[in-house]
């Protein structure tokens, strides 16, 4: 076989369907899958924040509560609410893709996806558990 | 229940057309027809300058495959019950060119099928005389998901990635690489790792996960290059850390 054989060089004319730019609107999947890809940038937003937050404790005692009153803004706590929603959403899909990408055998048979995908819920669980407690001051 | 099922089919004829159109066809509707039936009743007694491929009609050979209501199907394992009362859209499988009606050209997946060597690679061969090459179930159950693809392009057309940029090496391809890459008879991996790991082989997908979705056999390509990726990857960092001990 050649890379191109003559069938195709001697073809009438075939036709090709274009994408549109607004094909993930055409199944729901697809759009599951952009609001996915969407949920980096609130996952992003996220990091500034907590950038910005140790930037301003560093900046002493006087600096924090001006950035938490700036946090206060209606704007900013709608923001933070739509990007925990993003953000969880974010997690939860790909906890649950983990199984997708890892095969773990135990005597010659595939672990199932749950047990697969538990260990990260359980790291997620224990780590909000760690930093709840030094928060309140544990 | 009614006994009659209205099929709009894609028709284009290179001569004639610009592009598709559809056309209306009614046809029996009957509990035990799968679409590929009522194509094949369209054919027999409406219509017979209708082109579509099949040959099994038994899920096996994978060349019927098309859009049916928008979604990649098999057409022989689907039934028209399940689009009742209808009417029921059949189109040629997306992303590929449309050579007529519902047939589609498919040179563009057989080339990117020779590339990733879908073969048992071998540095030497050992004499017939000394037997089969000999394997445990273990290690057949290793890759034997990957080799029940029947290269029906479904997969392909449910992927957006493919559909947007035709250079990406695309699910199946990759699947059947890892289907020989996970065989303990294969020594072909790191040949294959080349035109695998490009920009437009594993790295092209963004885990859409839909071919794994919409394929009849379960071969479940999206998890083959998402296993792929984190190989790569681990081999990446190997080359790395310990410049001479990777492979
Ligand atoms: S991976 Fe599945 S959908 Fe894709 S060509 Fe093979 S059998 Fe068809
Ligand atoms: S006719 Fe062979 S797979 Fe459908």
């Amino acid at each position: 076989m050649t890379e191109k054989p003559v069938y195709t060089e001697f073809h009438p004319r075939w036709y090709r369907t274009r994408v549109s730019t607004y094909w993930w609107l055409d199944r729901t999947p697809y759009v599951k899958f952009i609001l996915r890809e969407l949920s980096s940038i609130f996952v992003a937003f996220f990091v500034v924040i907590t950038l910005l937050q140790i930037r301003a404790l560093g900046q002493g005692p006087q600096a924090y509560p001006a950035f938490q009153q700036r946090l206060q803004a209606p704007i900013m706590v709608i923001l933070n609410i739509l990007s925990l929603l993003f953000v969880l959403f974010h997690t939860i899909t790909w906890f649950n893709l983990t199984p997708k990408a890892i095969v773990l055998r135990v005597r010659g048979r595939r672990l199932p996806d749950l047990l697969i995908a538990a260990p990260n819920y359980v790291a997620w669980l224990v780590v909000s558990g760690v930093i709840a407690w030094i928060v309140t001051g544990g | 229940m009614a006994d009659k099922i209205t099929l709009e089919v894609a028709r284009y004829d290179p001569e004639r057309h610009t592009e598709p159109t559809f056309e209306k066809y009614e046809v029996p509707f009957r509990k035990d027809w799968v679409i590929l039936d009522a194509l094949n009743y369209i054919k027999d007694r409406l219509d017979g300058s209708l082109s579509y491929r099949w040959s099994c009609r038994t899920g096996i050979c994978g060349s019927c495959g098309m859009m049916v209501d928008g979604e990649p199907k098999l057409t022989c394992a689907t039934f028209l019950s399940s689009y009742a009362p209808g009417p029921v859209r059949v189109e040629a499988l997306r992303n590929f060119p449309i050579v007529r009606d519902l047939v589609i050209e498919m040179t563009d997946f057989m080339v990117k099928l020779k590339k990733v060597k879908p073969w048992i690679v071998r540095e030497n061969e050992k004499p017939i005389s000394q037997g089969e090459y000999l394997q445990t179930p273990e290690q057949l159950e290793n890759y034997k998901q990957f080799s029940m693809c029947i290269n029906c392009l479904l997969c392909y057309a449910a992927c957006p990635v493919y559909g947007l940029d035709n250079l990406f090496t695309g699910p199946a391809a990759i699947a059947l690489a890892q289907r020989y890459n996970l065989d303990s008879r294969d020594v072909g991996a790191r040949e294959r790792r080349e035109i695998l790991s490009d920009h437009e082989g594993i790295w092209g997908c963004t885990f859409v996960g839909e071919c794994t979705e919409v394929c009849p056999k379960h071969v479940d390509p999206a998890g083959a290059i998402q296993q792929y990726k984190v190989d790569a990857a681990i081999d990446w960092f190997k080359s790395f850390l310990l410049p001479r001990g990777a492979k």
